[in-house]
C-alpha cells in the first residue's frame, strides 16, 4: 500500500524524524488559512500517489496566504497522470543548503533491509542510478541484528555529512530505520533530506510503501489508505476479498490463482484483445464469491465479453459450474461469456453450461479466441 | 529417483485439523504420501483423518515419536513464522510452507534462522511438491500427472497445474513438480531446484514457469547458460501486467522497470532456453528439444 507524502511524514515523525508536516488543506480556503497559521513562505504540493508532480506543477512556493490561496486554486483539480489532484499539503518553505536522498527497501535479491543513500538529492533515485550511479550507496543490512552504529557511520561518511549535523543523522536514520520495521515498510525514503541555511536537518519529502500482507497487524496504518486514488471497483474488490486490477481492455477475465490469471490476460492479448482487468478469485471458487467477481468485471461499461477461466484439480467441476450459472441469474447486465473449467467431472460442468447459454472451451488459447471473437459480437 | 520428497519422506502437518490442512493431508494420503503425524498445540493425544494419523502438541513429539523427517505447513499466517521455527529447531530439515500472506518482514528473519541451521524451505505462499507415483506434499492435485522424465519448477499454483495437465494430456510425463512460491522472499530459488533437476539422474529435461517481479529467472538463465546442459522449455506470465501493480501474488510486481516479462524471457532466450507464448506450447517444444 503507497501512502500519501503527509501520511508518510506522520510516521516518520512519529519515530523521531525531523521534519515540520505542515497541514493538510482541501480547499484554497483552507491552504489559505493553513498558510496564516503556518506564516512566512510556504510551499502547497498536491498529494498524489504518483511520481512526477513537481514537473506537472503539482508543487508550488507561495510567499504569503493569498498567494497560497492562489496556488491551491490552480494545484486542485490539476490531473496528473490520470490521478485528480484533491488534497494539499502547505509546508513552510525551507530554504536549502544541501539536498540527499535517504531511503530503505526490502532487498528481495539480497534478501535483506538495504539502505540507499546518495549525495545527489531531490531528483528521483531511479535518474541517479542511470546517470551517475557512483554516487549512490547501497548498503545491505545485516537482517537479523538490523541497523548498527557503523552502518550509520559508514552511510554519513559517504555523504560527507558535516561533523556538526553527524549526530542529527545518526538519529535521523536511526528513526527512519524504525519507522520502517515499525509499520512493516517495503520502502521508506527520505527525498530530499536538506541541510537548511540555518544549519538544521529536514526531511523535506517522504514515501512510504507498505507490506500488504502485514496490514492485518496494523489496524492504524490501514485507516491510512487513500480510497481517493484508488478505482472504487478494486476498492470493492478488497472488501470482497478478491485480487483485482482495473485495465483498460474489453474482456473481463475471472480465474483462480493469480499465475493463471496473468496467463489468461497474455493469451487474451495473443488471440489479438484486450484485457479488461486482473482477477484472481482465490480457492474454491464459491457462488457468492463468483457472484461478486461477476459483478466488479461487469460495473465496467468497457466490458463486451468474460472469460471465465477455473483450473479446479481437486475441486469438483460442476460443482464450479452450478456456481456460475447461479451466480449469472443474479447479474443486471449480461455479456457473453466463455467459460472453461478443468478439474474432476470437467464433462458434466461443460454440459451443465452449455445447457445454460454459455459457451465452452476446451483450451485455454481456444477459450481465449472465442472470448475476443465474443468482445467483438462475433459468434464464436 | 526424483527430487525433494519419494517414499521415504516421513511427513508431519501442521496445521493439520484446520480445514485447509485437513482437506489436503486427506488428498496427501490418498497419493501415498507417508504422513506420519499432524501437529496443532492443544490437540496432542487425539487423531486426524478418521484416526489414521497421531496428532501432537508440539514438533518436538512429531520427531520423537513419530520419527518425522519433513514438514508441511498450512498455519496461518499470523502463526506461520513460529511454526517453520518450531520445526527447525525439532530437528526438520524440510519444510514446504503452503501459507500465503507472510508479512516479508517476518520471513526475512524465518529465511535467515533456517539456512543457518541447514533447513531446506519451499515456499511460503506455495502449492508444494509432487514427486510422481510416489508422494505429494502440498495442494497439487494428484490426478494431473503422469510419470515420466521431465522435472518442473514455478512460482505459481494454478498455472503450474495448467501446464502439468498439458504435458500429461500430450503425453509427456514428469519426476518431479515443484512450486517455490509467489511471495517476493522464498526458502528456495530458481536456481537451487534448477540445480536438482540438473543432478537428478531420472530428470532428462526440465520446464520452469516464471513470471514478473524480481530477478529470480534473470539468474535462473545465468545459471542455466553455465551449468544446465538438460533440455529446457520456460513460459514467463505477465507479458500484459501493468507496470507497479502487484498482481495477486506479493512477489508479482514490475517496479522501476525492472522484473518485466519481456526481460525474463529475452534472459532464457539468450540462455538457449526455448520460452512458449502459452502454456499448451510446452509440449511441443519439449518434443523439439529431443524429449520422447
Amino acid at each position: 500500500m503507497k501512502l500519501q507524502e503527509f501520511r508518510s511524514k506522520e510516521i516518520l515523525a512519529r519515530h523521531g524524524v525531523p521534519l515540520i508536516l505542515g497541514e493538510v488543506a482541501r480547499t484554497p480556503e483552507e491552504a489559505r488559512a493553513a498558510a496564516e497559521r503556518i506564516g512566512g513562505p510556504v510551499v502547497v504540493k498536491a498529494q498524489v500517489l504518483v511520481g512526477g508532480r513537481g514537473k506537472a506543477g503539482g508543487v508550488k512556493l507561495a510567499g504569503n496566504p493569498a498567494e497560497a490561496e492562489a496556488r491551491a486554486r490552480e494545484i486542485i483539480g490539476l490531473v496528473i497522470k490520470g490521478v485528480t489532484v484533491r488534497t494539499l499539503l502547505v509546508a513552510p518553505a525551507a530554504q536549502i543548503a544541501r539536498e540527499y536522498y535517504l531511503g530503505l527497501i526490502l532487498d528481495r535479491g539480497g534478501k535483506t533491509i538495504t539502505i540507499i543513500a546518495s549525495a545527489e538529492g531531490g531528483v528521483e533515485i531511479e535518474e541517479t542510478a542511470k546517470t551517475n550511479p557512483a554516487a549512490i550507496l547501497r548498503l545491505p543490512l545485516h537482517p537479523l541484528i538490523g541497523l548498527q552504529r557503523h552502518n550509520v557511520r559508514r552511510v554519513s561518511f559517504f555523504l560527507g555529512i558535516p561533523p556538526e549535523l553527524r549526530s542529527a543523522f545518526a538519529e535521523t536514520l536511526t528513526a527512519l530505520y524504525a519507522a520502517f520495521i515499525g509499520s512493516d515498510a517495503d520502502l521508506a525514503e527520505i527525498n530530499p533530506l536538506v541541510v537548511t541555511d540555518d544549519g538544521q536537518l529536514l526531511a523535506l519529502d517522504a514515501k512510504m510503501v507498505l507490506d500488504d500482507s502485514a496490514l492485518p497487524g496494523h489496524a492504524d496504518l490501514e485507516e491510512m489508505r487513500d480510497l481517493d486514488e484508488e478505482e472504487p471497483s478494486e476498492a470493492a474488490a478488497r472488501e470482497a476479498g478478491i485480487n483485482f486490477i482495473k485495465l483498460d481492455g474489453t474482456i473481463g477475465c475471472m480465474v483462480n490463482g493469480a499465475g493463471l490469471a496473468m496467463t489468461t490476460m497474455d493469451l487474451i492479448k495473443l488471440a489479438g484483445g484486450e484485457p479488461a482487468n486482473f482477477l484472481d478469485i482465490g480457492g474454491g471458487a464459491k457462488a457468492d464469491r463468483v457472484a461478486a467477481a461477476f459483478g466488479i468485471i461487469l460495473d465496467d461499461p468497457n466490458v463486451r465479453s468474460i472469460l471465465v477461466n477455473i483450473f479446479g484439480g481437486i475441486t469438483r467441476g460442476d460443482e464450479v459450474a452450478h456456481g456460475i450459472v447461479e451466480a449469472r441469474a443474479t447479474l443486471t447486465r449480461d455479456v457473453p461469456m466463455v467459460v472453461r473449467i478443468v478439474g474432476t467431472n470437467a464433462e458434466e460442468a461443460a454440459e451443465i453450461l452449455r445447457r445454460a447459454n454459455l459457451i465452452t472451451a476446451d483450451s485455454l488459447d481456444d477459450a481465449a479466441a472465442k472470448a475476443v471473437a465474443a468482445s467483438r459480437g462475433e459468434q464464436p | 529417483m526424483s527430487i525433494l520428497v519419494n517414499a521415504d519422506t516421513r511427513l508431519v502437518v501442521q496445521g493439520i485439523t484446520g480445514r485447509e490442512g485437513d482437506f489436503h493431508s486427506r488428498a496427501m494420503l490418498e497419493y501415498g504420501t507417508p504422513i506420519v503425524a499432524g501437529v496443532t498445540p492443544g490437540k496432542g493425544g487425539q487423531s486426524a483423518l478418521d484416526g489414521r494419523v497421531p496428532v501432537f502438541d508440539t514438533m518436538d513429539e512429531a520427531v520423537r515419536q513419530a520419527g518425522a523427517n519433513a514438514s508441511c505447513v498450512f498455519v496461518p499466517a499470523a502463526g506461520a513464522p513460529d511454526a517453520m521455527l518450531e520445526a527447525a529447531e525439532a530437528g526438520i530439515r524440510l519444510i514446504f510452507c503452503i501459507t500465503e500472506g507472510i508479512p516479508a518482514l517476518d520471513m526475512l528473519r524465518v529465511y535467515w534462522v533456517l539456512r543457518q541451521q541447514g533447513v531446506r524451505l519451499i515456499g511460503p505462499n506455495c502449492p508444494g511438491a509432487t514427486s510422481v507415483g510416489q508422494a505429494k506434499v502440498g495442494i497439487i492435485p494428484g490426478n494431473i500427472h503422469r510419470p515420466g522424465r521431465v522435472g518442473l519448477v514455478s512460482r505459481s499454483g494454478t498455472l503450474t497445474y495448467e501446464v502439468v495437465q498439458a504435458m500429461t494430456d500430450a503425453g509427456v510425463g514428469q519426476t518431479t513438480c515443484v512450486g517455490i512460491g509467489g511471495d517476493p522472499i522464498v526458502g528456495t530459488s530458481f536456481v537451487d531446484v534448477l540445480d536438482m533437476f540438473n543432478q537428478d539422474p531420472e530428470t532428462e529435461a526440465i520446464v520452469m514457469i516464471g513470471e514478473i517481479g524480481g530477478d529470480e529467472e534473470e539468474r535462473a538463465a545465468a545459471f542455466c547458460a553455465r551449468e544446465v546442459r538438460k533440455p529446457m522449455a520456460a513460459f514467463i506470465a505477465g507479458r500484459t501486467a501493468p507496470a507497479g501493480r502487484r498482481m495477486g501474488h506479493a512477489g508479482a510486481i514490475i517496479s522501476g522497470g525492472a522484473g518485466t516479462a519481456e526481460s525474463k524471457r529475452l534472459a532464457l532466450q539468450a540462455a538457449g532456453i526455448a520460452v512458449a507464448d502459452s502454456p499448451s506450447q510446452i509440449p511441443a517444444l519439449l518434443r523439439a528439444a529431443g524429449v520422447r
